[in-house]
């Protein structure tokens, strides 16, 4: 079963969603990669306002492909996450309060989602395609200059992801792959 | 000496570098269909379906399968009776540039490792050139993505860690690995040579067809045997848990010194693309 979740998703939204469960996201995210996350932690660090409000906002890391004529936006999926590990805690307690990507997150990210109230959603990997068709507007909001890496205002309808981390640390990466191997004995 | 113009290559390119990154492969499209029959765990079944229904979609609108459309891996196999008229690096980079900008593919590639500035139309490719007998040229065209390629490793092994040593190396690299490449995977393993020929092996293992097994029985039955503990491992599709974490393993080896054993491990996604053909 498939949860529905209508963003902004809050701190106390948050802590409602629990690891393994999927999810279909709808309104508004934001898209950001290595060198937009870089620019805007340097702006978190000089005390000045981000290009977007952080506030309970949700960022997808991705860099999409061009938009062929006709479309929205071109393939994208997930980017690997640990490459934003060293962003994420800031970005957290800046207001941030969904992470989507794939695969591992560092325990000082972890400690971030558990001290403030947030959720890291899995979308799957290599699956661009199918994930471009769930966004129905797209715009960039900042750093044009980085092409695909740019910061862009997606408006989603039931993006399907997958809960992987919760606010509480519960990890499907550990937990799944023990279910399974319980299968095998 | 057969001429071959150097803009044949630039179009074969742009036309390869598009059809690889919207059409995956029918080797790859069958081990990903078996591995969804195998597939025991629900939860992978789940993510197999619609890694399946995403190259459907992609091969159907003539979209890329992963928007990391990647570095643009060019293995050119130059008969050395072929005279190639033009400048062929030249070449090759106007095959990607005009394949990347047509074909709306993303551009993932920066001047420098440091400085970091985008080149805006993903050359220089990565290419590779071998001299073979005869008068033709067989031309792959590979995108590789690098979620993959930051999981891959390289390892100086020692003559007396052996095939045991070899095997605990490359499955170290997939469980470290775990969900961050993309499960289902394909290994592409570079046994012997040195240091730098280990890992262009390992880069060649992931262009030959998941359908051809190593023409060595022993090579053949090594890498079965990893597939099987691989998919043991437990990591699943997408590392959400189960069976299918990889999808094949392929070695290729070369003779090497006395003193060493080097293995190279290059992992690629379950989008592990490539397109070839002869001119």
């Amino acid at each position: 079963m498939e949860k529905h979740i209508q963003l902004p998703i809050t701190r106390e939204t948050a802590r409602t969603i629990k690891s393994g469960e999927s999810c279909l996201l709808s309104g508004v995210i934001y898209t950001a990669r290595d060198a937009a996350h870089k620019r805007l932690c340097a702006l978190l660090e000089e005390g000045k306002p981000l290009p977007f409000d952080v506030k309970d906002a949700t960022i997808y890391y991705v860099g999409p492909t061009p938009a062929k004529p006709g479309q929205v936006i071109g393939s994208a999926g997930p980017t690997t996450s640990y490459r934003m590990d060293a962003y994420s805690p800031a970005m957290i307690a800046a207001g941030e309060t969904g992470m989507i990507g794939k695969g591992k997150r560092s325990p000082e990210v972890i400690a971030a989602m558990k001290e403030y109230g947030a959720v890291y959603f899995a979308a799957i990997g290599g699956a661009g395609a199918l994930l471009s068709s769930c966004i129905k507007e797209a715009e960039i909001v900042a750093y044009e200059d980085l092409g695909a890496e740019a910061v862009r205002r997606l408006r989603v309808e039931n993006l399907p992801v997958v809960c992987v981390i919760d606010s509480e640390g519960n990890n499907l990466y550990e937990t799944g792959r023990e279910a399974f191997l319980k299968t095998l004995q | 000496m057969r001429e071959i113009q150097a803009s044949v290559l630039t179009d074969a390119i742009r036309d390869l570098c598009i059809e690889a990154n919207c059409v995956l492969p029918k080797d790859m499209q069958a081990r990903i269909g078996q591995a969804r029959k195998d597939e025991p765990f629900p939860t992978a079944q789940g993510i197999l379906d619609k890694i399946i229904e995403n190259y459907g979609i992609a091969e159907a609108n003539t979209v890329p399968i992963c928007q990391d459309t990647g570095v643009c891996c060019v293995f050119l196999k130059i008969g050395q009776d072929v005279h190639i008229e033009g400048d062929l690096r030249a070449a090759v980079d106007e095959g990607v540039r005009r394949g990347y900008g047509e074909g709306y593919l993303r551009k993932s590639v920066v001047k420098d490792p440091l400085r970091r500035v985008n080149t805006g139309d993903n050359t220089p490719a990565m290419l590779y050139t071998e001299l073979v007998p005869g008068d033709r040229i067989e031309l792959t065209v590979a995108p590789k993505g690098f979620g993959s390629e930051n999981m891959s490793r390289l390892a100086m092994l020692k003559p007396s860690d052996g095939v045991e040593g070899v095997k605990s190396f490359i499955l170290k690299t997939v469980e470290e690995a775990g969900p961050n490449p993309c499960p289902p995977i394909v290994v592409g393993v570079g046994l012997g040579g040195t240091f730098d020929k280990a890992a262009y092996l390992a880069k060649k293992a992931l262009m030959r067809s998941t359908d051809v097994r190593n023409a060595d029985p022993y090579y053949a039955d090594l890498e079965a045997e990893l597939l099987e503990k691989i998919n043991a491992l437990g990591i699943g599709p997408q590392g959400f848990g189960g069976r299918t974490t990889a999808l094949a393993v392929n070695i290729e080896w070369m003779p090497t010194h006395i003193a060493g054993l080097p293995v190279a491990v290059n992992i690629n996604c379950h989008v592990t693309r490539h397109k070839t053909v002869v001119l």
